[in-house]
């Protein structure tokens, strides 16, 4: 069976002077995405994930290799394409103007019909779709500049949601949530996962909860690929110690079984 | 919190009906009133062809064209600002802000001193210099405040003033070497003065206004996704640089002529857009339309009031705009220190 996504050697080097914070060189990066799955992209800072972000939404175009969208190659599609196909949902970004939740999912529709100038009703119903069941829909009237980092998260998710993706692509949905938000949010990702069987490609800093949501992780280091496979494989003390440089303890979450990450911390004494 | 109004076809219809009936007794208001008195009545003869004579002159070749400069400049740089705004993803960019009014500015005195004139291959020719002399200001803003991941908004305003300042010197220099004769009625231009305009240069005025108007309005559902940021709106699926080229052509069209035809005019790129935007939201769907109506409705009530505050001497409307446009920007500007996202 095709694999949904499969990014076959893809390479990228930006050019010195569009280098932003953040954003690094990808090598020979080898990996596929299986309808249905929930797929964890992991890796210490530099690592490539945000640089990879933006090949799969095709706003770059790789220098090298190719990236397949079901058999087809994705620089081959136009962007409206793409969006319809797989939709990115950022890490929390300010809008320079006041817009009210509902506008903002309302976006997610542009890719359906990019020509129109106008949502119609039935854009409408899929905007209520989506933020019914990200549980946002009380909120429509509201201004997202009013709203908690986690209201905007889950926003942002019904957005991607309204795209009506075969893909979604979560860029560090936990990174400024506390403990009860990432709980809500493990909590929404499987719902989306499991029920509706939108396959997930999810990128994170933090392993300890893409070990415990994602059926297969993919750990990056230096912009290629150090493991691919079950968190049980990638999680791998030594594996790990050399991505990050750092000493880990990998143990077995109590509750859930999966494998988890404990940091040991330097005592300042050495 | 009241629901939001979706935006459809029939509301943007009725909102730019009811702009329009403003733009209409905003007109008629201003046909009646002016320093050569002329009596209702005479006006009305004059409207339905009874009356010919100075009342003539007066109503139809010296306040109608000066109404319709007016409505089309007011427009043009409504729709600029709020295409600037869209664009620097900041309610503060505003053509004189960005320097761009200046640039253009520049433009048309370098086209006097070759010595254009009225005529309506001129007017196409003063039009091209106020456009080559906006294009240079605005792409040289956009090349200083520019970072690695958007435009910083300290940064674009200082930009924007130096770019501002430089091409004021630029004008000023200009026109001490030059025979000032030969520059006549440049420096009541510069200050923004609306003075009637011959037809050939009204035509190409609303011409170029109805150019820049469709290449801003028809790309408006587009420029919204731009508001969470370039590649965001990639990720949904637009040409983020082929839109953003788009947008600063028109923006810069717009600000051109106005800028040729009736002078470097102040803040109503500000008051106009942000106006709108407070009483009907962020949508550029409706915000921009309705700032092609509703800046020449304000534009023409502001140049009414400098034709007549201190009759029969005039105060150029570009005095006007700068008093209500100042403490708007104070306003904008410390509510935005208080709080960054607005």
């Amino acid at each position: 069976m095709t694999p949904l996504l499969d990014c076959q050697r893809v390479a990228f080097n930006y050019a010195a002077r569009d280098a932003s914070a953040g954003a690094f060189a990808i090598r020979d990066l080898t990996f596929d995405v299986r309808a249905g799955e929930t797929f964890g992209v992991i890796g210490p800072n530099a690592s490539g994930k945000t640089t990879l972000v933006r090949l799969l939404s095709r706003v770059l175009v790789p220098s090298g290799g190719r990236i397949l969208l079901e058999g087809e190659d994705v620089t081959r599609l136009g962007r409206a394409e793409v969006a319809r196909q797989i939709a990115v949902v950022p890490q929390d970004v300010p809008s320079g103007f006041p817009h009210t939740v509902e506008e903002l999912v309302l976006m997610g529709r542009f890719p359906r019909a990019p020509r129109r100038f106008f949502e119609t009703e039935a854009d409408r119903a899929a905007a209520r779709r989506a933020m019914e069941a990200v549980g946002v829909l009380e909120l429509r009237a509201a201004l997202l500049d009013r709203l908690s980092g986690g209201e905007r998260q889950r926003v942002m998710l019904a957005r991607g949601l309204a795209q009506e993706p075969r893909l979604l692509v979560l860029d560090e949905p936990t990174a400024h949530l506390d403990l009860r938000y990432q709980a809500e949010c493990a909590g929404l990702l499987r719902r989306l996962g499991r029920q509706r069987g939108l396959t997930i490609v999810l990128v994170s800093h933090d392993l300890v909860f893409a070990a415990e949501l994602c059926d297969r992780l993919l750990l990056m280091a230096g912009g290629a690929a150090v493991r691919v496979g079950a968190p049980e494989t990638v999680m791998d003390e030594a594996v790990l110690e050399a991505a990050y440089g750092c000493r880990v303890i990998v143990d077995k979450h109590p509750v859930s079984r999966r494998p988890t990450v404990h940091l040991v911390y330097p005592t300042g004494g050495d | 919190m009241s629901e939001p109004t979706p935006v459809s076809r029939a509301r943007l219809a009725l909102l730019l009906g009811g702009l329009g009936v403003l733009v209409i007794v905003a007109g008629l208001g201003a046909l009646f009133i002016g320093s050569a008195s002329v009596p209702p009545r005479d006006v009305l003869a004059v409207l339905t062809g009874r009356v010919r004579g100075v009342d003539q002159v007066v109503v139809l070749s010296l306040r109608l064209p000066r109404i319709l400069a007016a409505l089309l400049a007011g427009g043009a740089l409504a729709v600029a600002g709020a295409s600037f705004q869209a664009l620097a993803r900041n309610p503060l960019a505003e053509p004189s802000v960005l320097g761009v009014s200046s640039g253009a500015a520049f433009g048309v005195i370098v086209a006097q001193v070759v010595g254009l004139g009225s005529g309506l291959v001129e007017a196409v020719g003063l039009a091209a210099c106020a456009f080559a002399g906006a294009l240079v200001a605005g792409a040289a803003v956009y090349l200083i405040a520019s970072r690695a991941g958007g435009l910083p908004v300290h940064t674009l305003l200082l930009a924007g003033v130096i770019v501002g300042i430089f091409f004021s010197s630029a004008i000023t220099v200009l026109i001490s070497v030059v025979d000032f004769d030969r520059l006549g009625g440049v420096v009541h231009w510069l200050l923004g003065n609306l003075s009637p305009i011959a037809p050939g240069s009204l035509a190409v005025f609303a011409a170029l206004t109805a150019l820049g108007g469709w290449l801003v309005i028809g790309a408006a559902r587009r420029l919204n996704l731009l508001a969470l940021g370039e590649e965001s709106a990639q990720q949904l699926g637009v040409d983020a640089e082929r839109l953003k080229r788009r947008i600063f052509a028109g923006a810069a069209l717009l600000t051109s002529a106005a800028v040729a035809f009736a002078g470097p005019i102040g803040f109503v790129g500000l008051i106009v857009p942000q106006s709108l935007r407070l009483l009907l939201g962020p949508d550029n769907r409706v915000v921009i339309p309705a700032a092609l109506l509703g800046g020449g409705a304000f534009l023409l009530v502001a140049d009414t009031l400098a034709r007549n505050v201190i009759a029969p001497a005039e105060l150029s409307v570009g005095v006007i705009t700068a008093f209500c446009g100042t403490p708007f920007f104070i306003y904008l500007l410390r509510a935005r220190v208080a709080n960054p996202h607005l």
